[in-house]
C-alpha cells in the first residue's frame, strides 16, 4: 500500500468516526515506516478538517463530529508517544486543561467539548469529574495550558469555578492561563461576575472561544 | 436553502374518537334525513337526473328526497383509490384510505406583504408568488385555492386567471374552489386539457379536481352543482365541503352537526354518481360552531379538532377520501393561538388518516394570507408527521448492545448505531432552538423571522417550470372565448 493509499484511508475513517480503524491504520503507518507526524497531518488531521467544514455547513451532525474526533483521538494515543520519543511535536491550536467542578459528577457537555476541542487541533488534558481545586492549580502549574475548562451543571457547584480562579489568583498563576466556563446554569453574566476569561453555551461555540484566545 | 426530505404521511398511531356504533347511529341517521326530509338542489338539471333516478322531486323548494337504497348504490360506485396528478409526474398523489396529503387553503383576500409586512388587498401576482413557496415547501402535496383571490382581475374572468397564476407558480396539483357555474367549468377544464394534452389525457392524469361548498344544512349552491357535473362528464375529482356551524347551521350538538355534515357532503355524491358512475368524489368538511358571542365562524377550536377527526372516521366507513379543513386558524397574526390551533388541527386528522388537510398559510378564518403562516403551518406538519410514524420497537431500535456497551454514565455519541439512526430525529427548520447567546446576537430573531427570511429566499431563487409558450397563447384564447361569452 503506497502513503496517498493509506493516507486517503486514514482521512475517510476520521470522516466515517471509524474508531477502531483509527487505531489500526496508526499501526500501520508506524510498521511501514511512516513518520508519525506526516500520518498525523497528511492524513487524519485532513479528515477531521473535512468534518469540520461539513459540520459548518450543515451537512454533518454533532455525533458524526464526536464520532470523527473519538477516531482521532484513538490515532493519537498510539502516534503522539512515538513522537515524544522522536522528540518531534505535532502543532497544536493550544493546550486545554478541563474538568467538571468538585461534587459535580456531570461529564456529557464537558466531554464533547474535549472532544470537538480535540478535532480542532487543541492538545486536551481531561481530568474528569468532581475535580477538587487543587487538582485544577496543580494542573495548571505542571502542564501549563493555554486555556482551563471549568464546567458545572449544578447552581451548587457553579461557586467552585470562583473558588478556582481566586486559587489561581493567590497562587499567582492566574495570568499564566485563561479560564473559560460553561455547563447549563452559567451564562455570560456569571463569567463577568466572578471574572473568567470566557463562556460558551455548547461545544461548537466553545471551540470559537478557544480559538479567538490563542488566535 | 436546504429541502427536507418528506415522505406523503402513514399515520401508524392508533386513535379513535367515534365507536364503530357511532359512526352506523350516524350514518342511519344520515340515511333517514336524505330519504324523509330530502336535500335542496338549486338545480333543475341537478334535480332532472334525481327524478329520473328515483328520488322524489318538489320542484318548487327544490328539494329531492334520496331514497337509501340510491345513496348506498351510489357510495359503493364511487372509487376509494385515484389519482390527483401534478404538472409534472413527480408531483402526482394517490388518495387512499392510509396516506394524508398536505394542501394550501384558499381563498384569501388580504395578504401579509411579504416585504412590507402590511395588510393589503390580494393580487393575481400573489397567487403565483404564494404557489411558489408552497411548491418549495416538501410538505406541500398540492394547491387547494387559489391561495389568494387575483382582485385585480375583472370577477367575470378572475377563476381562469386564478388557475394560470396558480400554474405559473407551482407544478402541483390544483384545486379549484372559484369555479362555479356550468360555463366557468367548461372553460377551466378546457384550460386542464390544453395543459394535458387532451380530454381523454386529462381524465387520465387530472391536473385539476374542483372543490364546491355546501349550503348547509340540507342544501347546495345551484351553480356548484352545474359546474360539479361537467366534471362528473370529464370524469374528473370533486369534493363537496359542508361546513355546518353548531348552534347556526347545525344543531348545537356535535353529533347532530356530524349528520349535517355527513347529509351534505353523501348527497352530491349520488348525484355525481348518477351523472358518470364510478367518477371519484371526496368528501369535505370544515364542520364547527358558531362563537357564542358574535355568532361568528370560528376557526379553530376544540369543536373543530373533534369533528374533524370523527369526520374522518366516518369517511372511513364509507371508503371515500376526505378533504379535511385543517389549520385555517382564527388568529390574525401567527402568534400563539395560531399554533395551538393548527396544532390540534394537524395532528387529529392526520391521526384518524385522513386522505387530504386543507390548507396552510392563512389566518384570521381563511381570509388573510400570511407567507410565514405558510413555512410554519409545513413545520408544524412535519412535527405531525413525526408523531404519527409511532415508535419502531425490534432489536434494532431497542439497542440493548449499544446500552450494554456504553454502560452507567457513558454516552451514545460515538456509536454507529446513533449515526445510523440519528437521521430519523425530527429537525427544524425555522422552529428555534439557538442558543441563548446566538438568539441575542440574531436581533432575537424567532421562527417568525426565520420563516421571512425563507420565505423572501424561495421566492427570489426558486424556479418553477414555466408553463410552455403555447399553453400560455391558449389560455389567452380561452379566457379571451369567456371574457366574451360572460362579460
Amino acid at each position: 500500500m503506497d502513503k496517498e493509499q493509506i493516507f486517503r484511508e486514514m482521512k475517510n475513517c476520521v470522516l466515517e468516526g471509524e474508531i477502531e480503524l483509527a487505531g489500526e491504520l496508526a499501526e500501520k503507518a508506524v510498521e511501514l515506516g511512516i513518520h508519525p507526524l506526516e500520518a498525523i497531518e497528511e492524513g487524519f488531521t485532513a479528515g477531521i478538517n473535512e468534518v469540520g467544514e461539513r459540520f459548518e455547513e450543515g451537512d454533518m451532525f454533532l455525533p458524526e463530529l464526536v464520532a470523527a474526533a473519538e477516531a482521532m483521538k484513538a490515532a493519537l494515543a498510539i502516534l503522539e508517544p512515538l513522537l515524544l520519543e522522536q522528540q518531534a511535536k505535532r502543532k497544536i491550536m493550544g493546550r486545554v486543561v478541563i474538568g467538571t467542578m468538585l461534587h459535580d459528577i456531570h461529564d456529557i457537555g464537558k466531554d464533547m467539548v474535549a472532544s470537538m476541542l480535540t478535532a480542532a487541533g487543541f492538545e486536551v488534558h481531561n481530568l474528569g469529574v468532581n475535580v477538587p481545586t487543587d487538582t485544577f492549580v496543580d494542573k495548571v502549574r505542571e502542564l501549563k495550558p493555554h486555556i482551563l475548562g471549568l464546567s458545572a451543571l449544578l447552581t451548587t457547584t457553579m461557586p467552585e469555578q470562583e473558588a478556582v480562579i481566586k486559587a489561581l489568583e493567590k497562587e499567582g498563576l492566574r495570568q499564566e492561563v485563561k479560564v473559560v466556563v460553561g455547563g447549563a446554569p452559567v451564562n455570560q453574566g456569571w463569567a463577568d461576575t466572578i471574572g473568567a476569561d470566557g463562556f460558551a453555551e455548547n461545544a461548537i461555540d466553545a471551540v470559537k472561544l478557544a480559538r479567538g484566545l490563542v488566535g | 436553502m436546504r429541502k427536507r426530505k418528506f415522505e406523503p404521511v402513514r399515520s401508524l398511531l392508533e386513535f379513535r374518537v367515534l365507536s364503530e356504533r357511532d359512526i352506523l347511529k350516524v350514518h342511519e341517521a344520515a340515511l333517514e334525513v336524505m330519504e324523509e326530509t330530502g336535500v335542496r338542489f338549486p338545480s333543475h338539471k341537478a334535480l332532472d337526473v334525481l327524478e329520473e333516478a328515483g328520488c322524489r322531486v318538489n320542484r318548487e323548494a327544490m328539494v329531492a328526497r334520496l331514497p337509501a337504497r340510491l345513496v348506498m348504490e351510489a357510495l359503493r360506485q364511487a372509487p376509494s383509490r385515484y389519482l390527483l396528478a401534478g404538472r409534472e409526474p413527480k408531483d402526482d398523489m394517490w388518495i387512499d384510505d392510509k396516506t394524508s396529503y398536505l394542501s394550501t387553503d384558499g381563498c384569501c383576500v388580504d395578504i401579509y406583504d411579504i416585504h412590507s409586512g402590511e395588510l393589503r388587498r390580494t393580487t393575481r401576482q400573489d397567487i403565483t408568488d404564494a404557489c411558489k413557496v408552497a411548491d418549495f415547501l416538501p410538505e406541500i402535496s398540492y394547491i387547494w385555492g387559489p391561495p389568494v383571490s387575483a382582485q385585480d382581475v375583472p370577477a367575470v374572468i378572475r377563476p381562469l386567471h386564478e388557475i394560470e397564476a396558480s400554474m405559473e407558480g407551482t407544478t402541483m396539483h390544483i384545486q379549484p374552489e372559484t369555479v362555479i357555474s356550468e360555463k366557468m367549468a367548461r372553460y377551466a377544464l378546457e384550460m386542464g386539457a390544453v395543459v394535458a394534452g387532451g380530454r381523454e389525457a386529462l381524465r387520465r392524469r387530472p391536473l385539476f379536481s374542483y372543490m364546491q361548498c355546501a349550503m348547509d344544512p340540507l342544501g347546495q349552491d345551484g351553480g356548484s352543482l352545474e359546474a360539479s357535473m361537467v366534471a362528473a362528464e370529464w370524469g374528473i375529482p370533486t369534493g363537496f365541503m359542508p361546513m355546518p356551524m353548531s348552534c347556526a347551521t347545525a344543531p348545537a350538538t356535535l353529533a347532530g352537526n356530524l349528520v349535517v355534515t355527513t347529509v351534505d357532503a353523501v348527497s352530491p355524491l349520488v348525484l355525481m354518481q348518477l351523472i358518470n358512475p364510478g367518477t371519484p368524489v371526496y368528501f369535505a368538511a370544515a364542520p364547527t360552531a358558531i362563537d357564542l358571542q358574535t355568532g361568528g365562524y370560528t376557526g379553530g377550536g376544540p369543536e373543530d379538532f373533534l369533528l374533524a377527526a370523527a369526520f374522518g372516521e366516518i369517511c372511513h366507513f364509507y371508503r371515500i377520501p376526505l378533504a379535511m379543513g385543517a389549520f385555517a386558524t382564527g388568529a390574525k397574526e401567527p402568534d400563539w393561538q395560531a399554533a395551538v390551533d393548527n396544532c390540534f388541527a394537524a395532528l387529529m386528522p392526520v391521526l384518524t388518516r385522513t386522505a387530504i388537510l386543507n390548507g396552510a398559510g392563512t389566518l384570521n378564518g381563511s381570509k388573510i394570507f400570511s407567507f410565514q403562516e405558510l413555512i410554519m403551518d409545513a413545520e408544524i406538519y412535519s412535527m405531525v408527521a413525526k408523531v404519527a410514524g409511532g415508535i419502531e420497537v425490534n432489536d434494532e431500535t431497542l439497542a440493548l448492545d449499544i446500552i450494554k456497551k456504553v454502560g452507567p454514565g457513558g454516552n451514545s455519541l460515538a456509536e454507529k448505531h446513533t449515526r445510523r439512526h440519528m437521521k430519523k430525529i425530527w429537525q427544524p427548520t425555522v422552529y428555534d432552538r439557538k442558543p441563548y447567546g446566538a438568539w441575542l446576537e440574531s436581533g432575537k430573531q424567532g421562527a417568525y423571522e426565520d420563516a421571512t427570511e425563507k420565505a423572501r429566499w424561495i421566492l427570489q431563487n426558486h424556479e418553477v417550470k414555466p408553463l410552455d409558450p403555447r399553453v400560455k397563447e391558449e389560455f389567452a384564447r380561452i379566457i379571451k372565448a369567456a371574457e366574451k361569452e360572460l362579460g
